[in-house]
């Protein structure tokens, strides 16, 4: 009995230290990335590229989203606010909720299962196929070459698209507020810019979108670039990318938030 | 995919992205209103400000001039010490009056400037001599239930 207790517990402690051995990798990973970001740096269009790959493909799922998430906003929002008798505050309503919160995050989501997984499944398969050992053997640096564009490629696009998710968001919601339910236009727009602050909401949203942008394409690289080089390990990392990048950027959110908003 | 066309879309992508950030700046925050004109600064010192908070509009005339800046404790005269940035566009009078008044019923607060007539203005530094303080309902309303009971005791 005693003794399958003293399993448990050493499984426990097993898996734990798998996990910060892990973050120890990753850790060291993102530190070698950022060291030889600037030979790849020397060839700019393999970060195009990766912009390219990351960033404008997913404009349509982003800007959709976007509009929806606005639409619902604005109808869910005017249903609470006209019991209160001050729908004309939909504006703030809207524009704050998705600036400070609801763009940086869902956009982040999205985009950690739109890009950061098929990086994951690229490189994971480049792995796989021994692609990577092959550019060694080349002498072609696989982190310089592979993963450093992608990185930055996923960093560049990310707090674009969470700017393009809010403004669609807000366009949304003034489509619902104010083209149907028939919102005073005015008072939807000069009620927003009188309590949006540029630094504080704005600013602030646009530095969770770089953070949250960090840390997805770290995971997705990382978990591709670590993955097991077989059909099931690539599946198992690309998992690995979308359930970890979301309980990152939740994580991340809730810290960056307290920091940002505390007390206001 | 050719070189040329990746360029062109991410240079789409990236112009894309500029305006949303721009819409968002200029349309959805106050960006356009905040201005950078010059501003200085006045200190007034009020018994109670209620919840008067920074960032809070200044008002003349139901006129934004300026912001709440700063707000501090003064330990020796246990007052409350507001910083007023005013635009340095807008002068005022030496012996304008400060006064701390809400927008609506339960609206937020502001500070409100009374002109006086003094020919001298306000410069950068000076403190603001007379200021009312903000008004707190629950004083308010027992000072007005106090002032029925002792009614009601005359009558008797």
């Amino acid at each position: 009995m005693a003794r399958g207790l003293l399993d448990l517990v050493e499984q426990l402690g097993h898996r734990l230290n798998e996990k910060f051995i892990r973050l120890g990798f990753a850790t060291r990973f993102f530190f070698t990335l950022l060291l030889f970001s600037g030979q790849s740096f020397r060839r700019p269009f393999l970060t195009v590229r990766e912009v390219y790959f990351s960033g404008v493909l997913s404009l349509l799922i982003i800007s959709v989203s976007g509009l929806f998430v606005g639409l619902v906003l604005g109808l869910q929002g005017y249903e609470t606010l006209q019991r209160y008798g001050s729908s004309e505050a939909l504006g703030i309503l809207v524009a704050l909720s998705l600036t400070r919160e609801l763009g940086p995050v869902v956009a982040a989501l999205l985009f950690a299962s739109r890009a950061g997984s098929s990086v994951t499944a690229e490189i994971g398969l480049m792995k796989a196929t021994e692609q990577l050992t092959a550019m060694d053997m080349m002498a072609v640096n696989p982190i310089a070459r592979v993963v450093a564009p992608r990185f930055w490629g996923g960093v560049i696009s990310m707090p674009i698209l969470a700017a393009l998710f809010s403004a669609m968001g807000i366009f949304g919601g003034y489509l619902i507020g104010v083209v149907f339910i028939g919102v005073d236009e005015g008072a939807f727009w000069s009620q927003m810019q009188a309590s949006v602050d540029f630094r504080l909401d704005i600013l602030n949203g646009v530095i969770k979108s770089f953070v949250f942008g960090v840390a997805v394409a770290l995971i997705a690289v990382f978990e591709g670039y670590d993955s097991v080089p077989t059909a099931e390990g690539v599946s198992r990392a690309i998992t690995r990318t979308v359930v970890t990048s979301a309980l990152a950027i939740l994580a991340l959110d809730f810290v960056l938030t307290s920091f940002m908003f505390r007390g206001l | 995919m050719n070189r040329k066309l990746i360029d062109l879309w991410v240079g789409i992508f990236v112009a894309i992205g500029i305006a949303a950030f721009l819409f968002l700046a200029l349309k959805v925050g106050n960006m356009s209103s905040a201005n950078f004109a010059e501003t200085y600064v006045v200190q007034a010192k009020f018994d109670n400000i209620g919840g008067l908070k920074v960032r809070a509009p200044v008002k003349s005339a139901g006129v934004v001039v300026g912001r709440v800046a700063d707000i501090r404790f003064d330990p020796e005269n246990y007052q409350a010490v507001v910083a007023l940035k005013l635009e340095s566009r807008y002068q005022f009078p030496k012996d304008t009056f400060a006064s701390i008044l809400t927008s609506g019923l339960l609206g937020e607060q502001y500070v409100g400037l009374d002109v006086g007539g003094d020919d001298r203005m306000l410069a950068a530094g000076d403190v603001i001599a007379k200021t009312q303080s903000a008004v707190v309902l629950e004083k308010l309303i027992s000072q007005f239930l106090f002032n029925k009971a002792s009614e009601g005791a005359e009558q008797k």
